[in-house]
């Protein structure tokens, strides 16, 4: 079946449905007690567009952000790590979000919990 | 007679403040790693001990750094530094001469007074002036005096000495300053009835002494007084190692220190634990600190060294600065407050970035050329800058390879600025191999805070690194650019990385003065105010950066400059956003008032000409 449909030029993304009973929510509050302007982002992804590190790797704060917000957290702790702190991303930011401390708060709540 | 039980509470106390500074400098010299302790013992016996007693005669006794700031100050300092270290100096000779020479106990001098009631001219003083110690004596302890008047008018009149706020000190400094403005008095007091009593004394304790003989039963408050004046100094030595005093001692070993050679290495280490004692509090950078405006007023360096060395330092307190060194610049012992602060956030920041994928697949940039340029990130963000620069590498004729055309990544200094010294490496590292491939005699940045860590870290084997503006001037000096002047008012903003962290300053102004007519704010070069943008600063929120921001654009506007020009991206960017002028890099200005040249240049034959 994926193979007939990639020939017409079609993917099949696989199913998947998001438990947010099951999800993580607590490092989102953590995160956003920490650095409250997590809660002004509009997940509009300026930041992913200007990130100097998404050049090389497929790291996206927006998608982080995104991940974060669901409770989705396990993989959160090797995402952040590859964010270099130049701050583009925080001078893009139309909302005005302190991203650089958002990293840092993230991968604060996150990585000890992972090591 | 040479002792009396009123000496113990001074003499008890030297010992134990002894016993204390000896543990303590034995733990400090433990911690030097082997080659430092090698320098150290080196600069003992070398030439450069002279330069360290000078500089410690200026700075710890003459206060000469504290005169610059504003001579009341300075003269307060110094009277009771300088004052007190005399009075120990005179005080020993004159009880050398009374006890035929010998080595005294330590209270002896100090409580010289006390022992000996000799109204005798000594057989030297009759070839100079009579009384020549009791006189001298005197007089030194006037001077002392004075500089504590001063002291208690400086607590309700600071703006009198330069500034606006004060220290909010402790317990404990209230203690030990409360000890140490009564010994003086009690010296005085105890001095006096003595005087009083004997018919001694100098032209100040003699002419009280009589007054107070007069109208005070002396046989009953002499000796009471002794014992004020010895319990005084007990009590400021014993508190001494604890407060803000303890800078006394240590501000000596860290002038020796530094210029043995010593740098603050890592954190926490014995350099820096010496720094963090050598703060003596005085509040010098509480009115430079811009997070003042932003009503953060507690991560000031003073609050924020006294957190650190009582071990309480929070993450909210190393992350709120903006990295500007205005204190660094203002501090009268010179203590890095910058390293400081980048240590302790070395402890707090220790879990971040450890992924370094992006470090792989960099597109390769080996073409030759005579120039590499790096517009650094926030060189890419404002776009401007970069064309401009392209537009006058091109103008100019010059051979130049733009290596992060296609993006890069970052030069690191963020990284460092956070704490994170091992992953800013990595990112040192990689971007070195990048430069150096080119082969290239020069790299020139358009970010300053590149520039800065491209001059200090980068190991680039001899290849030069300007940042633009001084290229620009370069090639304004070589005549390869032309520029045309405008009636352009301009107002120049230092940036803190450019100015205060690299000591550029004039090649900026040098080229504006060519285009526009410059005029001097307020607040320039080594003072220069912060734009607010900083990415040295990690806890603050936009409506306190924004706050900060006005704070530094009002000043800047003072002389309502057409154009406010700096030379750093990340300023331009923030200054722009606050709506106030105009503001454009000195690239764009160069380039839009240059000489276009038809024919591209040939460089020899212009400098052949």
């Amino acid at each position: 079946m994926e193979k007939k449909a990639r020939q017409f030029g079609y993917t099949i993304t696989r199913d998947r449905q998001i438990d947010y009973d099951a999800n993580k929510h607590d490092i989102s509050k953590i995160v956003a007690a920490a650095e409250p302007s997590l809660n002004l982002c509009i997940s509009c992804g300026t930041c992913s567009a200007t990130c100097s590190a998404a050049l090389f790797t497929d790291f996206s704060l927006r998608h982080v952000i995104l991940l974060l917000r669901r409770g989705e957290t396990s993989g959160l702790a090797k995402e952040v790590a590859k964010c270099m702190l130049c701050g583009k991303c925080q001078l893009v930011c139309p909302r005005n979000v302190s991203t650089r401390n958002l990293i840092i708060q993230i991968s604060k709540a996150v990585i000890p919990a992972q090591l | 007679m040479t002792f009396d039980l009123f000496v113990l509470p001074f003499f008890l106390g030297l010992l134990f403040l002894l016993a204390v500074l000896f543990i303590k400098y034995s733990r400090w010299i433990a911690m030097m790693s082997g080659p430092d302790r090698v320098k150290a013992g080196m600069a003992l016996f070398s030439v450069g001990m002279l330069k360290t007693m000078w500089e410690v005669f200026l700075e710890s006794l003459l206060h000469r750094k504290m005169f610059k700031r504003n001579p009341l100050l300075g003269y307060m300092h110094m009277s009771f530094a300088l004052g007190w270290f005399l009075l120990i100096v005179m005080g020993n000779l004159e009880s050398r001469v009374y006890s035929g020479g010998h080595i005294n106990p330590p209270y002896y001098p100090i409580f010289l007074k006390f022992f000996i009631h000799d109204k005798r001219v000594l057989p030297f003083e009759i070839f100079t002036l009579p009384g020549f110690f009791r006189f001298t004596m005197d007089l030194i302890l006037l001077f002392v005096l004075s500089g504590l008047v001063l002291a208690i008018f400086k607590r309700t009149r600071s703006r009198w000495f330069g500034m606006k706020r004060a220290t909010k000190h402790n317990k404990l400094d209230k203690w030990a300053i409360t000890s140490l403005w009564l010994i003086f008095p009690m010296r005085l007091l105890a001095e006096s009835f003595t005087a009083g009593l004997y018919k001694g004394g100098g032209f100040i304790t003699n002419s009280l002494g009589s007054i107070f003989d007069a109208v005070l039963p002396l046989q009953y408050l002499a000796y009471p007084a002794w014992w004020a004046y010895s319990t005084m100094l007990g009590v400021f030595f014993v508190t001494l190692p604890w407060s803000r005093f303890m800078h006394i001692p240590t501000e000596v070993m860290l002038i020796y220190l530094r210029n043995a050679g010593i740098k603050q290495g890592k954190y926490p280490g014995s350099f820096a634990e010496l720094e963090l004692r050598a703060c003596p509090r005085c509040g010098v950078c509480i009115d430079v600190c811009q997070m003042n405006d932003a009503g953060l007023n507690g991560s000031t360096a003073v609050y924020f060294i006294r957190a650190l060395r009582e071990n309480r330092a929070e993450v909210q307190l190393n992350s709120n600065c903006m990295m500007c060194g205005r204190c660094l610049e203002a501090c009268p012992v010179g203590i890095d407050t910058l390293g400081l602060r980048v240590g302790a956030r070395s402890v707090d920041n220790i879990m971040v970035a450890s992924d370094f994928s992006y470090l792989l697949p960099q597109p390769s940039v080996k073409r030759k050329a005579d120039v590499v340029y790096f517009a650094g990130c926030m060189g890419h963000l404002t776009p401007g800058v970069k064309n401009a620069m392209q537009k006058i590498f091109k103008n100019a004729g010059v051979n130049y390879n733009f290596i992060d055309k296609d993006g890069s990544i970052c030069c690191g200094r963020p990284l460092k600025l956070a704490g994170l010294k091992d992953a800013a490496s990595k990112l040192t590292d990689e971007n070195t191999l990048k430069i150096l491939e080119t082969r290239a005699d020069l790299l020139v940045t358009s970010c300053p805070i590149c520039y800065k860590i491209f001059s200090d870290d980068y190991k680039l084997k001899g290849m030069q690194v300007m940042h633009h503006s001084v290229y620009i001037d370069k090639l304004v000096t070589e005549g390869l650019l032309t520029l045309q002047p405008s009636a352009l008012r301009a107002v120049y903003h230092d940036p803190c990385e450019l100015g205060r962290g690299s000591g550029i300053y004039l090649e900026p102004r040098n080229v504006l003065k060519q285009i526009a007519e410059v005029a001097e704010v307020a607040e320039h070069g080594v003072n220069s105010l912060c734009c607010g943008g900083s990415i040295g600063e990690l806890g603050m929120n936009s409506t306190q950066r924004n706050t900060i921001r006005d704070g530094a654009l009002k000043m800047l506007c003072e002389p309502q400059p057409d154009v406010l020009v700096t030379a750093c991206p990340l300023c331009k960017k923030t200054f722009d956003s606050g709506n106030q002028v105009a503001v454009k890099d000195i690239a764009e200005m160069v380039a839009e008032s240059m000489t276009i040249n038809r024919q591209p240049v040939n460089n020899k034959e212009l400098v052949e000409a």
